[in-house]
């Protein structure tokens, strides 16, 4: 036989295989329910509100806030057992879909259901307070939300361990480099032994080594968790970490599929630009 | 080949821990019961943070710990000296012992004004990453302002020790309960000035002047005999109730200093006003919590 044809059939099988198992999955319990999300940001126009500006625009009259409407009626079901990926451009509501996940954003109207401890890394979490040192901040973060002291106390040390970063655990946290900052984060987010693990944009930080440390433990992490959500750029680990995926253009769902599916899809768009685009055409 | 792709998670079974998002208008959470529920479960957290700032400025200098003390120590020095030029005759240890129990504890309600108002809008990151009862922000500022004030006891003691007046009874224990609903109703404050300063960051910067003439108008300098006086020379005793500090600060220094057991005008405004500012500490700052993240 063609070796073409048998890599492509190899191909299909392994796509049926996955169509089945999200079908078993979808039959099961659910993790999160998403039911018709929509979240606006009402922002002030200044970068920081003060009463000064407030008066000052109530004098001229002006208006105060403005809207952004980031999540756009959005639905979709992640079952127990999903690693879901979530794709799309800059500003298309990767992560305000992700904070209204983790508790953290209210919709603006419809419904989040979740099931279980949420563990977030969103945009890098840990580091609030510079002057702190990095377990303390990590045991803040831990206590925050939820653990005892006693656990994260246990924590804190295999935290340190994974990020690599030595004595400088118990460094304030000003002295971090980026790097450092970002391996902490990452490594908080992954020991906390959460139910669901949220992360967003995280393995885009820190250096190889580093990156192909991070990718294993999620794929060990994935065994452990009810459900995983990865938001990130690197489409390569999506395709690698996720076995569903969701995509998102200015806030709608444009897809929700086998991430290789979604992933083409998404390429497709991004290739041939907006304005051609039409989702008939799939 | 599919082995690059991950196997499916273990599934387990229902969980207990299940939340629900829906919209909210302005307004507090639908339920109350949960949200203090969970804030007593992770009060650990509030303590933790008071700890680690407190330990956090301690570390960057060591004169610190004592400034706590001589900051308000100096500043009782300059009104005494001001109280004594103006009033041309000399005060006495026990004026001086008045003075200190009233500006160590106007610094505590200070304090928690200053810190609580840098509580919410200094939890960046955190907010934005991990979900919790905000109100433990706040609160984590009432205790590290409380931490501050508690040095300066032994020193105001020492003060006392060497006045005429001096006297310790049942009452002066009495004077606890003052300090408590003291306590609470810095907590008020500290949570309404959180939430001011998330909207308008200027607060902070407004705040020393608002705090100074509150100080004027409350029985520090002047003892409540005084203050009483004064007002009922004018026929307004009344409009002293309106400030708060008038019964919460001149009850407890009147059962501290010198053993003297407020009238029941004074533990009812004092009461009132505890439970005001809590109340409506909790409800402004939890009705808009839930849009701190997007403004931070
Ligand atoms: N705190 C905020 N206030 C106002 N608008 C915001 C805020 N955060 C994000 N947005 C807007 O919401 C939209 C979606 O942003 P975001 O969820 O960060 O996208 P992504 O993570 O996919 O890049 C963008 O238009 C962004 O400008
Ligand atoms: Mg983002």
């Amino acid at each position: 036989m063609d070796p073409m044809d048998e890599a492509e059939l190899a191909r299909q099988a392994a796509r049926a295989q996955r169509a089945a198992a999200r079908a078993e999955r979808a039959a099961g319990p659910v993790a999160v329910r998403v039911q018709n999300v929509s979240i606006t940001y009402r922002t002030t126009f200044e970068r920081v509100p003060t009463f000064k500006n407030a008066i000052v625009r109530f004098g001229r009259g002006q208006k105060a806030v403005k809207e952004i409407e980031a999540v756009k009626s959005v639905t979709f079901d992640v079952p127990v057992g999903t690693s879901l990926g979530i794709i799309g451009a800059n500003g298309a509501g990767k992560s305000t879909l992700m904070r209204a996940m983790a508790g953290i954003l209210p919709p603006t109207s419809g419904r989040i259901e979740v099931h279980g401890r949420v563990s977030t890394l969103l945009a890098l979490g840990v580091g609030f307070n510079g002057q702190l040192s990095g377990r303390e901040n990590v045991i803040l973060g831990g206590l925050a939300s939820g653990l005892s002291r006693r656990e994260v106390e246990e924590r804190a040390d295999e935290v340190a361990e994974f990020a690599d970063i030595g004595e400088f655990m118990d460094a304030p946290m000003r002295t971090y480099s980026s790097g450092m900052f970002s391996r902490l984060a990452f490594s908080v987010a992954v020991h906390m032994k959460p139910d669901i693990l949220m992360i967003d944009e995280a393995l885009s930080a820190g250096d190889a080594v580093f990156k192909r440390k991070a990718t294993a433990k999620m794929s060990e992490l994935m065994k452990s968790s009810r459900a995983m959500f990865l938001v990130s750029h690197a489409l390569a680990s999506v395709r690698e970490l996720c076995n569903d995926a969701i995509w998102l253009h200015q806030g709608k769902l444009m897809m929700h599929g086998d991430p290789e599916d979604v992933i083409s899809a998404y390429n497709r768009f991004m290739e041939v630009g907006e304005d051609a685009f039409n989702l008939e055409d799939l | 080949m599919t082995s690059s792709h991950p196997a499916p998670l273990r599934p387990t079974g229902t969980v207990a821990d299940v939340h629900v998002y829906e919209p909210h208008r302005a307004g507090l959470p639908k339920k109350i019961g949960p949200y203090f529920r969970e804030l007593w479960e992770r009060r650990e957290f509030a303590s933790e943070l008071s700890r680690s700032g407190i330990r956090a400025a301690n570390t960057r200098t060591v004169f610190g710990q004592v400034w706590l003390v001589l900051n308000p120590l100096l500043l009782a020095l300059v009104y005494y000296l001001l109280v004594n030029v103006l009033s041309g005759q000399s005060q006495g240890m026990d004026f001086f012992a008045h003075l200190t129990a009233g500006l160590f504890t106007f610094y505590f309600i200070s304090g928690c004004m200053g810190t609580g108002a840098a509580s919410v809008v200094g939890g960046g990151r955190l907010l934005l990453n991990t979900a919790f009862p905000r109100l433990l922000l706040p609160l984590s500022s009432v205790r590290t302002a409380f931490y501050r004030f508690l040095p300066t006891l032994p020193v105001w003691l020492v003060f006392y020790l060497f006045a005429d007046s001096r006297q310790f009874t049942w009452l002066t224990l009495l004077s606890l309960v003052f300090l408590a609903m003291i306590v609470v109703f810095s907590a008020g404050l500290a949570a309404i000035f959180a939430t001011l300063q998330v909207y308008f960051r200027d607060t902070a910067a407004f705040l020393p002047y608002f705090i100074r003439i509150w100080l004027y108008l409350s029985p520090v300098i002047l003892t409540v005999d005084r203050l009483h006086a004064y007002a009922a020379k004018a026929g307004a005793e009344h409009l002293l109730y309106l400030n708060p500090l008038y019964s919460l600060l001149g009850g407890f220094t009147e059962l501290l200093v010198g053993s003297r057991m407020p009238n029941w005008h004074m533990w009812v405004a004092a009461v009132s006003w505890t439970l005001i500012a809590a109340v409506a500490g909790a409800w402004y700052f939890m009705s808009r919590e839930r849009d701190f993240a997007v403004r931070i």
